[in-house]
């Protein structure tokens, strides 16, 4: 077993990892681990914006950026954190951009702004310029940026080491255990703080955007260890997916000029937000979009999508500010966008729920105590700035925002405490997992047991639940979790074994979306990205408050708990646009 | 050279699934097991795919129907994250943008790992030595003096003058395609290039003079033989010989 000791361990190398990274290493020893390359990572792939209220194209003020936020995460956003973010978002765009960010310019030379999904003027009067972008490229280049950032600084990567566990010992963090996928050995990285920031769990979904490594690592292993998630239940659905692949097409279409459209060409979105239409919020949408297709008004042979029509706009504009997506829809359907409609269906998209963290990015391990040395941040955190439904580009700014924080959090507190000594038997938990797996010779086969994943909760705990489809699911999960025991892989080698790979991340999608699917049928209301058909009103008497969902002891069951949301300056209101 | 067959209830492969569209595809895969093999060698694989499946998809049903120990890099499987570059019918291409209906599968499409690069597994290469090229380049941006309060001005041509080399996604398909690279491992590449480009033509850096005294080195841009692979490798569609021509003029020239 190979030991290695720093100050601070982060866990994930997308756009919070390292963005803490940056920031941690300039103030004490710091190693990033990533089970996969750093410019590899998912928020390569955002593509529209990142919003701060710059006021480079129209009036703006954070406090509206903060407004909208709260209101388009249906009053569940914690309002501490979203003044934060929105009022810290100014200088954190200002900072990538001194880091080297190619924004998109105005003619004057500044960075340029767009409209985007629920970003208003003045509490909603009506969309606002306040996207800050790079075409439709906004995250590969926020992620380029700060990778070419941590090789300025010479940061310490441990690439395609994929951490397994959390060590703790007397209550507080000790390290991570680590899988090396080159050589199948593992490793005990010995740390006073650790920062999680391993992205969503999008995979739980089979028509999702999410790229095929998003499984949820760090949200597991915190559970595992017996620590709460946060609202897994508010799951986004993003309305422009590429049907049937679930492909993202960005809300900037829409932001360009875009328009959805039914079969008879109707924007039907005049009937759903009539007063910023195509560009409400994405839970909406992607129930505008459903009640379209369930209707009898999809389009297609069997009415199982609409489009996202761009034809209106001039080629120059799509080839200027959309150039990506245009070319995902001619590489991927065959289709021209400048002349031809894009067949689209909402997509799976974000996790709103995640590891609970305090505003600087502390994990708690209850309503109000946090977990001495542990951090999170971004997708894998639910601090909870986006709520019941996050607006776009409020991600990448997520990441930013609570990435530094999490890395000047943790290096001072590691400046501030003496490292804790390891756990005895470290790695023995891990160890006992990967020989059940790698050794197993059970019928059971890793695809299988996806593929049934993905379709049950698809179908049952998607963009509309009802008690009965969560049933169902929870019935499925069950009886997946039960076969996974028996689950064994065709590689038995040492060396990149991705068979081995693929089989953990599948357990801890099973864990992923058995808390999602129990904290669902728990909540007995409509809010935000969930929406049960068998309770469509939002009940802020029993359910203005967040889930947080522990794992009952050793046993195997879920227990529910809730934490009061955070109110500010704003008070519930009836959500229209 | 073994043949796996199509896993059970799957059509046979020899005829068109008529009721689904699929058809059957043969895929030729190059493996190696460092811990049992010697030399990698070919194994054939029967699928049925969809024409407008990905390579990737295929990929991935031999992985998960056939044979799990089947190893490559993969991650967004839509063309952005850069994992999964391969050697596609002799061409360097991502398996995520490359569909079945163009790599001609009427015949056995054969998948090989990208060259020049030490192999580790299957179609998995050590990709450590192209992250070293690029980060030889000193890929980010060199500023001096005081930090502007606001942003730094840009016009929109200034921007524009280096928005194609800014799409790069450190794939490593242009560099495992040049035939300077397989031959001279020392060879900064096209990939390392793009990225130097990608600062000297932006009007904020003040690294210029730096990134170009190490591309003028003996191992720099001189040794590109102008051969466009590596441009019609691009999955990005970045104009890659252009790139490198425009900054061995900006050494001509001494100007940019």
């Amino acid at each position: 077993m190979h030991t290695h000791t720093y100050d601070v361990l982060i866990v994930g190398a997308g756009g919070a990892g390292m963005r803490a990274a940056i920031e941690a290493s300039q103030r004490c020893r710091t190693a990033v681990l990533t089970k996969l390359y750093p410019t590899r990572s998912h928020t390569g792939a955002a593509q529209g914006g990142m919003c701060a209220a710059l006021g480079n194209t129209e009036e703006d003020s954070w406090e509206w950026h903060a407004f909208d936020t709260v209101k388009g995460g249906d009053y569940l956003v914690d309002q501490d954190a979203a003044e934060i973010m929105c009022r810290e978002a100014v200088d954190t765009v200002l900072e990538l951009e001194k880091m080297g960010l190619p924004f998109s310019r105005t003619p004057d030379g500044r960075i340029d702004q767009r409209r985007f999904g629920g970003h208003t003027r003045n509490h909603g009067e009506a969309a606002v310029r306040r996207a800050c972008y790079a075409a439709d490229r906004t995250g590969h280049m926020i992620l380029q940026t700060l990778y070419q950032q941590c090789v300025k600084q010479q940061v310490q990567f441990f690439n395609e080491f994929y951490v397994l566990d959390l060590m703790m010992r007397d209550g507080h963090v000790a390290g991570v255990v680590a899988y090396e996928l080159a050589t199948g050995e593992l490793h005990l990285f010995q740390a006073k703080a650790v920062i999680f920031a391993t992205g969503g769990f999008g995979k739980v979904f089979k028509v999702t955007s999410n790229a095929h490594t998003l499984t949820g690592d760090g949200m597991a292993v915190v559970f595992r260890r017996g620590l709460p998630l946060e609202d897994m239940e508010f799951f986004q659905f993003h309305p422009t997916g590429i049907w049937k692949m679930g492909i993202l097409l960005s809300e900037a279409a829409r932001g360009e000029g875009g328009i959805l459209r039914n079969k008879d060409g109707e924007r039907f979105m005049e009937r759903y937000a009539p007063t910023i239409k195509d560009l409400a919020p994405r839970d909406m949408v992607s129930r505008a979009v459903y009640t379209e297709i369930q209707q009898g008004r999809g389009c297609g042979p069997d009415g199982d999508y609409v489009y996202l029509d761009l034809t209106h706009l001039s080629r120059e504009q799509m080839d200027a500010k959309l150039p990506d997506i245009t070319e995902f829809a001619r590489t991927y359907l065959d289709i021209e966008p400048y002349t031809d409609p894009i067949p689209i269906q909402p997509t799976a998209h974000y996790a709103m729920g995640g590891i609970p963290t305090t505003v600087q990015a502390e994990v708690l391990r209850s309503n109000t105590g946090v977990m001495p040395g542990l951090y999170a941040a971004g997708e894998v955190a639910c601090v909870s700035v986006h709520g019941a439904n996050r607006l776009g580009t409020n991600s990448l700014l997520d990441i930013n925002v609570f990435g530094r924080r999490a890395g000047v959090a943790a290096a001072e507190y590691a400046a501030a405490t003496s490292s804790v000594d390891l756990p005895a038997d470290p790695a023995g938990e891990v160890t006992a997992m990967l020989t059940r797996i790698r050794d197993g010779d059970g019928a059971e086969r890793i695809a299988a047991i996806r593929d049934a994943m993905q379709e049950t909760m698809d179908r049952n705990a998607g963009v509309y639940r009802t008690e009965d489809t969560l049933n169902q699911a929870e019935t499925d999960i069950a009886a997946l979790k039960q076969r996974y025991r028996n689950v064994s892989v065709m590689d038995k080698g040492k060396q990149f074994n991705t068979d081995l790979m693929e089989a953990v991340e599948l357990g801890f999608l099973l864990d992923l979306a058995e808390v999602l699917v129990v904290s669902a049928r728990a909540r007995t209301e409509s809010r935000g990205g969930h929406s049960r058909e068998d309770y469509p009103q939002r009940d802020d008497a029993n359910f203005l408050r967040h889930t947080m969902a522990y794992r009952d002891g050793d046993s195997e069951s879920i227990r529910l708990d809730y934490k009061p949301v955070v109110q500010t300056r704003y008070q519930p209101m009836e959500r229209t646009y | 050279m073994s043949a796996a067959t199509t896993s059970a209830p799957a059509p046979s492969a020899a005829a068109p699934d008529q009721s689904s569209g699929r058809i059957p595809v043969t895929l030729k895969i190059r493996r190696f097991n460092p811990e049992t093999d010697a030399e990698p060698h070919w194994e054939t694989y029967q699928v049925q795919a969809y024409p407008k499946d990905r390579l990737l998809d295929a990929l991935h049903q031999v992985k998960w129907e056939q044979d799990g120990s089947l190893t490559f890099r993969r991650s967004c499987a839509h063309g952005i994250c850069g994992s999964d570059a391969m050697r596609i019918n002799g061409k360097n291409m991502l398996a995520c943008k490359a569909l079945i209906k163009d790599l001609h599968p009427d015949k056995p499409i054969t998948v090989e790992p990208i060259k020049g690069l030490p192999l580790r597994k299957d179609l998995l290469v050590d990709m450590e030595p192209f992250f070293e090229s690029y980060r030889e380049v000193l890929p980010f941006l060199i500023t001096s003096g005081h930090e502007p309060t606001r942003e730094r001005l840009q016009s929109p041509a200034e921007r524009e003058r280096f928005d194609d080399t800014t799409k790069c996604i450190l794939c490593a398909a242009c560099t495992t395609s040049c035939p300077v690279s397989w031959t001279d491992g020392d060879y900064v590449g096209p990939a390392a290039i793009v990225n130097a480009h990608r600062f000297i033509f932006d009007s904020r850096d003040e690294g210029t003079e730096q990134r170009l005294e190490i591309l003028n080195d003996k191992e720099g841009v001189w040794r590109c033989r102008t051969t466009f692979n590596c441009t019609d490798a691009c999955p990005r569609g970045i104009k890659v010989t252009k790139a490198i021509q425009e900054v061995k003029r900006a050494l001509i020239s001494s100007r940019v």
